[in-house]
């Protein structure tokens, strides 16, 4: 019964916050006040008419489809590499990939910076592209490197016997077998990038923000449910992707329990 | 089915399908395989047997392509494929976990090779088929590797290592994972299906019951090297080392002086005759020889006379069809005898039991065996 209690209290403790921001976001008057007075979608209304929520929309979708077209293959060949002993010093690689984890987003914010000035990309994307990389490989390297573990070699040993090429092999053996762990890391790696605030802060301009950073500067500078209303429309797709990716992907039970 | 077919069931010597010549591997400066050479026949079946580490399944990848050597050369029909990558080999591989591919039907899984190859439709449902029919599969066609038993399982990795007639069938340990009812069946079944089509098998495997029931010769290996090559028979009566008296089959290794052609003398003072043919030559007189016999050439006798020595008994294992008795002899050499069932009454430890051991059933072993 106490752990009943307990187990409950910490789901209410967990999702209050989201769904005081849900309720927040139907207020009709302009103030981030609770319970809502009202029933209303301005702030909706204003969120999707707003330009530079729109630009940062376009900026998000940019520089996460970068970012995770460029660490799923990354991440991939650095799983499979250390799952199969290839490389020296396995621990130092995987340290070093994992890294991005433990390195506070203002230290690695200020870096990126830093480098980014040096090299003068500062007003592209780039930078950004290369910082959420960096961010979303711990998350693909460890999602696919459990599939890759439970590779069994021999698998790659018999398709080459029976006449498969190096490339076949990947494409028939490997790469389906590697198929959850992958969709999982994509999944992952999705969420992480359009989620990512601290470091993209300190790399973004006006024009390049991503929608994270495009919400803090008009908190920064309005008080009024808008931002209740983005959060919302932001926690309705993460639940989309997840609900669709669990539906009709086959993650093996990473994120909702598998059904048989 | 191909050239084989001509030669089934009877290999041909002679003719290599399969050599070695001078193979070296090497890991981290440490031979599993140092300087093999080998040569298998067609339509042989070709065991490699020895202990875990024995450098076996080493030789394997070696023909197979999955390591390359570090010295020495891989022919198969007289052509050096040292440098040839695996796919291009065309060699069937059947693994011990079975490597059946979980994400493909057991059609596709058969079906494997002959897509790699490009073969037309017909040609792959016929011949998968066919394969699936030689292992008594046709119904499981649909299902997924996870569906079936282990035995199933096997027979499907055989079908799929068989279906493009490759020119010679590796396994790898293929009869390891099943239980004990299960893997004398499959032995049986291998053999036949290794006969009717008569294709060159190099069997790799750590029990030597299996190599003895299944081989046309075998490798005994040790330490990277081969110890003994020769057919199961002469393997088992004629071992040519220590290595192989105790490996293959249980028996035991009596030492002594030579004090005439045919006389041996026992640290003890026991004085045994020694029958030249079965020893393969006479003694010098004064020089060491290191001597096995095999429990079951050990009889309990009554009455004292030649070759016969009294002892006590040290321990009893009853195993059904015999007991096995381990007896120390009155010189301090123990000694395993397998006593036939019905079993004297009184084999006890503690008991004193009067063994002869027959001149014609000791084996000579080269020595520095080890």
């Amino acid at each position: 019964m106490i752990l009943r209690l307990a187990v409950a209290a910490l789901v209410a403790f967990m999702t209050l916050p989201t769904l005081v921001v849900i309720a927040v976001s139907f207020n009709p008057t302009a103030i981030l006040s609770f319970p809502p007075a009202g029933l209303s979608l301005r702030w909706y209304v204003n969120v999707l008419t707003y330009p530079q929520f729109q630009r940062a929309a376009w900026n998000s979708v940019l520089v996460t489809a970068g970012a995770v077209a460029l660490a799923m293959p990354i991440g991939m060949a650095a799983a499979l590499a250390l799952a199969r002993g290839r490389l020296r010093a396995p621990q130092l690689w995987a340290t070093l990939l994992l890294s991005p984890l433990v390195v506070p987003g203002v230290a690695a914010g200020l870096g990126f910076l830093i480098l980014g000035a040096g090299l003068g990309l500062l007003r592209s994307r780039a930078v950004l592209i290369a910082a959420h990389v960096a961010l979303v490989l711990p998350f693909v390297m460890r999602s696919a490197w459990v599939s890759a573990r439970n590779l069994d070699p021999a698998l790659e040993r018999a398709a080459a016997s029976l006449g498969a090429t190096p490339w076949r092999v990947f494409r028939r053996v490997t790469l389906p077998l590697l198929r959850p762990g992958l969709l999982a890391a994509l999944l992952f790696a999705v969420i992480v990038s359009l989620n990512e605030f601290v470091v993209s802060l300190f790399i973004s301009t006006r024009l390049t923000e991503i929608l994270p950073v495009a919400m803090f500067t008009y908190v920064v500078n309005y008080t009024d449910p808008t931002i209740a209303a983005l959060s919302s429309l932001f926690i309705l797709a993460t639940i989309v992707v997840v609900w669709l990716a669990d539906r009709f992907l086959d993650l093996g039970g990473v994120f909702i329990h598998h059904r048989q | 089915m191909s050239a084989a077919g001509a030669a089934a069931g009877r290999p041909v010597p002679g003719r290599a399908v399969v050599e070695l010549r001078g193979c070296t591997r090497e890991y981290g400066g440490v031979p599993a395989v140092a300087g093999l050479d080998l040569a298998v026949h067609e339509g042989e079946l070709l065991s490699l047997l020895g202990p875990s580490g024995c450098g076996k399944t080493t030789t394997l990848n070696l023909i197979a392509g999955f390591v390359p050597p570090t010295a020495g050369r891989v022919l198969v029909d007289g052509e050096d494929v040292t440098a040839r990558p695996p796919h291009r080999r065309g060699l069937g591989v059947v693994f011990q976990s079975y490597a059946l591919f979980p994400h493909l039907t057991v059609f596709e899984n058969v079906a494997f090779a002959l897509r790699e190859r490009r073969r037309s439709r017909d040609e792959i449902e016929r011949r998968v088929r066919a394969a699936l029919g030689l292992v008594r599969l046709e119904s499981r066609a649909e299902q997924r590797p996870a569906q079936l038993s282990g035995g199933m399982q096997q027979r499907v990795a055989l079908a799929r290592a068989l279906v493009y007639e490759p020119r010679v069938l590796l396994l790898d340990e293929p009869l390891a994972a099943l239980d004990r009812k299960l893997r004398e069946e499959m032995r049986g079944e291998l053999r036949e299906i290794q006969r009717s089509i008569g294709i060159t098998t190099i069997f790799v495997t750590h029990d030597q019951g299996e190599a003895l029931g299944l081989s046309d010769r075998i490798a005994v290996m040790r330490a990277g090297r081969i110890e003994q090559l020769g057919t199961p028979r002469e393997i088992y009566e004629r071992p040519a080392t220590r290595f192989v008296a105790e490996f293959i089959g249980a028996s035991t290794v009596v030492r002594g002086r030579a004090i005439g052609p045919d006389r041996l003398e026992l640290p003890g003072g026991h004085v045994l005759r020694v029958d030249g043919g079965g020893v393969g030559g006479t003694f010098r007189p004064g020089e060491a020889a290191e001597l096995a016999i095999r429990p079951e050439r050990i009889r309990v006798v009554e009455s004292a006379g030649e070759n016969v020595m009294d002892g006590r008994i040290a321990g009893v294992i009853y195993q059904g069809v015999q007991t096995e008795v381990t007896v120390d002899l009155a010189g301090g050499q123990r000694v395993l005898v397998f006593v036939a069932e019905p079993a004297p009454p009184g084999l006890l430890p503690g008991q004193p039991l009067r063994l002869h051991l027959p001149a014609d059933a000791f084996i000579r072993l080269a020595s520095g065996g080890d």
